[in-house]
């Protein structure tokens, strides 16, 4: 278990640091699928089932897919070097470390420091938690779900009047 | 040693620190949104580990599911409508730099 959990974080962490630095897009956006695949490796080690897939059907498949196709339409050239490179690296390394550093901190002095992974009440039969998300869903949370769709269909409208080929 | 809290936490601070420092590094506008995107999906881990940690009646606080489940519907409507305006962009600048795009309109 915490093996697993060790190789998916460092799985998550790779593909993240890929995006950095990769200077090919594709290379990084392939990266950055590697890394969505750790963080749903680490959704289902935490129980959370549906997430998991909806992350690896959703992100890794739809959105990095759109992202791959924008890529290749665009033919968006490898970066060129840098000019400046040392004050915006040092800028985001300073950024990056001080940020870590306050996480660090907040996460020791919390009261998070000693919760152990809980154990889960038996199952009842035919319970998953793909049947509780859809109980709240479709019961507590009906009104969300009908402006989400709504939503969805001002995106894609949206996305139409965006692509036309004149923009008045 | 047992998994803690912290454990995910700490993955997901890391993961949102990654992401911020491809903000700011990165000039390519692609990688740019798709750091952005990290960032998003490293907020998400930290909402489903509080849910698994946080048991009600025995169970995880399914709540916290169903509002990624919000938040994964709007990211991939963000990501569309973010990658037309990209699309629009180059079509007028022919270049995805985010240096080399310095006015809005010509």
């Amino acid at each position: 278990m915490t093996f697993l959990f060790y190789l998916f974080a460092a799985l998550a962490l790779f593909g993240g640091m890929g995006v950095v630095v990769c200077r090919n897009p594709v290379s990084a956006a392939l990266s950055m699928i590697l890394s969505f695949l750790g963080m749903a490796s680490l959704f289902i080690q935490l129980d959370a089932y549906l997430v998991g897939t909806l992350q690896v059907l959703v992100y890794a498949g739809a959105i990095m897919v759109l992202f791959l196709f924008i890529i290749m339409l665009l033919d968006v050239p490898v970066e060129e070097k840098r000019r400046y490179p040392l004050v915006r690296f040092a800028g985001a390394g300073a950024v990056v470390t001080a940020f870590l550093v306050l996480t660090t901190l907040v996460l020791s002095r919390g009261g998070t420091a000693g919760r152990t992974l809980p154990t889960l009440a038996a199952a009842e039969s035919g319970a998953s938690d793909v049947h509780h998300i859809g109980e709240l869903l479709f019961g507590t949370y009906w009104l969300p779900v009908q402006i989400v769709g709504v939503l969805l269909l001002a995106a894609t409208v949206g996305v139409v009047v965006l692509s036309k080929k004149e923009l008045k | 040693m047992e998994l803690t809290l912290n454990h995910f936490l700490f993955v997901s601070g890391a993961l949102f620190a990654i992401g911020l420092a491809g903000v700011l590094v990165r000039r390519n506008l692609l990688i740019l949104f798709m750091c952005l995107e990290l960032m998003l999906a490293a907020a998400n881990l930290t909402l489903v580990a509080f849910s698994r940690f946080h048991l009600v009646e025995g169970r995880p606080a399914y709540d916290a599911h169903v509002l990624l489940f919000f938040i994964i519907t709007v990211a991939a409507a963000e990501v569309a409508v973010g990658l037309a305006i990209i699309v629009a962009l180059f079509r007028t600048k022919q270049t995805t730099d985010v240096t080399k795009v310095n006015t809005m309109k010509y």
